[in-house]
């Protein structure tokens, strides 16, 4: 039973990732009707600004409360990239509005590849170390059961951004804009929004959450590398979908399925006869077993194609 | 005579004289000696020839996206390899009768397995996925590319993440571009025949197609299996060329060099895209020094094509038919 909280957990946390980058990919889809390529590698990108960010930031604010310095990083990382996010936006995707979705599905890997491999070329292709923001404990209320301090702070953080991000989506006029250009691009724009605005402004807070995944994911497994987002966003990708893309709730339970799933296959890999380097298989089975059953996820709706 | 023959005739013949220029000094017909570098870089070519004409019956004459290309080329490889390396005692000797002439028998022979495996593989892909479009589909046949990777680094008959080694060198200069010539002409006139209009029916308007009666789904798996084939064959003259094969090998930047060779070429253009694949594979060995760079290089070409050209370099030049006899350029 202990081992199974325990495997709950370490799921949930790593859940918390995914559903991070998850929402993304759903929200840049649900406005632009294409799949984001990139977005794992923005995820790279935040957790790179964050370790340089951090580097620089920790003897100047060694007087400052841990909690203090570790947000200020945080925020920093989702900044820098809801920035980036932003000007890919502009230089890569734009110029392809009206254009087939191949078209811009095949700029999208190209920009894919750019980051990874000008990544490789900035910061080295050799994993690197994480500086740690804030002192790892262990958490243990029951016998057997450990919990880090960082696996909490990073369900409670990723809670608290939904939350944030659901008062954006519901409760402001972008985010009004935001749902009205999802349903219907033409009336949306007929009736005054600025679409060239609010695509700006999903592409930005998609990044920016994505930066926060990549600062608790690289909080968790400490080592990061320019390729390390491919796995991570090809996963969120898969939650994304599980959840019905262009759902946002969708996004943030897929995420959490998805992570507690893959960490249950692995840690009871011999119950289940699944060796455990099947880890990275699990996600494209899901995959592939939602496509054929239920294509439109679990909360999206099912769309007629119109000729 | 029709554009077809010509190119089968050109096709012969460019076979014939690459089985004269061989590397190995000990070969049957040393009557022009190459640069060994050369040498490998032309069998290389022809590889990429192989994988970047099969992809092209998916990405570009089908109008489907496949990112796994990499995990057909990989089921080619280890399934020809399995007969010639892990069997290779067993398997010859039941192939004694050709006297001689039994390792060359086995390596053509493993090349039609692992050929015939991939096209299993591309069956077993494409059934259920071929129903998904666009992007869903892109992401799935990764997937799919990706799964096959893991499932063969957790094999340890196949040498699991280790790779496989001592492979026999049997692929030569005349073998793999045999292998492509075929692989042209198959294609080409695939997609050339009355059956093959409709892969391009599906690819303009997948709808209409459907209206028309077209069996879209047929054809889209079609399409897959005769794709995968090649790749596998590609697949296996790739083993026994290198002589050792790791999963790591297979992984999804392979499929994504195969697809930056189709789309430079210009999608559902053979010609082009044979050209594309060529340049591409000399273009990497002069870029050696600045590997690093090149990736680089390839992913802003990608960008910048897709923004200012998206049918490709070479796209669009209604392909060299054109300048044959016969069409008189109104294909």
């Amino acid at each position: 039973m202990n081992e199974l909280l325990q495997q709950l957990i370490n799921g949930l946390s790593l859940g918390a990732v995914y559903a991070l980058i998850a929402l993304g990919y759903t929200m840049v889809y649900g406005v632009l009707r294409f799949i984001n390529f990139a977005h794992g590698d923005v995820f790279m990108v935040g957790a790179f600004t964050g370790m340089y960010f951090g580097r620089w930031l920790k003897p100047l604010a060694a007087a400052w409360p841990e909690w203090l310095f570790a947000s200020t990083v945080l925020l920093v990382s989702m900044l820098s990239c809801a920035i980036l996010g932003i000007v890919l936006e502009r230089l890569a995707y734009k110029p392809l509005r009206e254009r087939p979705r191949l078209t811009v599905l095949i700029t999208a890997i190209g920009v894919s590849l750019l980051l990874e491999y000008a990544g490789q070329l900035v910061f080295g292709a050799a994993p690197r170390g994480f500086p740690s923001l804030i002192t790892s404990s262990s958490i243990s209320g029951i016998e057997g059961l450990h919990a880090s301090n960082i696996q909490v702070i990073v369900l409670v953080v990723t809670a608290l951004l939904l939350w944030g991000l659901h008062l954006v989506v519901m409760r402001t006029r972008l985010g009004l804009a935001m749902r009205a250009l999802s349903l219907n691009p033409t009336a949306a724009r007929l009736m005054g929004v600025n679409t060239n605005v609010v695509i700006s402004f999903t592409f930005g807070i998609g990044s920016a959450l994505a930066a926060a995944g990549a600062i608790f994911y690289a909080s968790l497994y400490q080592a990061i590398d320019p390729f390390m987002g491919v796995l991570p966003g090809m996963k969120a990708f898969v939650a994304a979908v599980l959840g019905g893309i262009g759902s946002l709730p969708g996004a943030m339970v897929g995420g959490l399925i998805l992570g507690v799933v893959e960490t249950l296959v692995v840690g009871y890999s011999q119950l289940l006869g699944i060796p455990p380097g099947y880890r990275d298989a699990v996600a494209f089975v899901i995959l592939i077993l939602i496509l054929l059953f239920k294509p439109s996820g679990l909360f999206g709706k099912t769309m007629r194609e119109k000729v | 005579m029709g554009a077809r023959s010509l190119v089968l005739i050109a096709a012969l013949a460019v076979g014939l004289v690459s089985f004269c220029f061989t590397g190995h000094p000990e070969a049957a017909w040393p009557l022009a000696q190459i640069d060994d570098y050369l040498l490998n870089i032309l069998i290389l070519a022809g590889i990429n020839v192989i994988l970047a004409v099969s992809l092209n019956i998916v990405n570009g004459h089908t109008g489907q996206f496949s990112l796994g290309h990499a995990g057909f080329m990989a089921v080619g490889a280890y399934g020809s390899a399995a007969l010639t390396q892990l069997n290779g005692k067993a398997c010859l000797a039941s192939l004694s009768f050709l006297g001689s002439a039994a390792p060359l028998g086995l390596f053509v022979l493993s090349l039609l397995v692992g050929g015939l495996l991939a096209a299993l593989a591309g069956l077993a892909v494409g059934l259920p996925s071929l129903r998904l479009k666009g992007d869903y589909l892109a992401i799935v046949t990764l997937g799919f590319g990706e799964i096959i990777r893991v499932m063969i680094q957790n094999t340890e008959s196949l040498g699991g993440a280790r790779g496989l080694a001592g492979i026999p060198n049997h692929t030569t200069l005349g073998w793999t571009w045999l292998v492509s010539l075929i692989s042209i002409y198959c294609v080409g006139s695939l997609v050339n025949s009355t059956y093959g209009r409709g892969f391009l029916a599906v690819r303009d308007d997948e709808i209409a197609a459907e209206a028309m009666g077209i069996n879209t789904t047929r054809y889209k798996v079609t399409a897959f299996v005769v794709g995968a084939f090649f790749a596998g064959l590609a697949g296996g003259l790739y083993a026994h060329f290198i002589g050792y094969v790791t999963p790591e090998g297979f992984s999804f930047l392979k499929s994504v060099d195969v697809v930056v060779m189709v789309i430079l070429g210009g999608m559902g253009s053979t010609a082009g895209v044979t050209v594309a694949a060529i340049g591409l594979t000399f273009l990497n060995e002069a870029l050696r020094e600045a590997e690093q760079y090149r990736m680089v290089a390839f992913a802003l070409l990608l960008i910048i094509l897709m923004i200012t050209r998206p049918q490709g370099l070479l796209g669009g030049l209604g392909g060299l038919a054109r300048w044959l006899p016969g069409k008189g350029g109104k294909s």
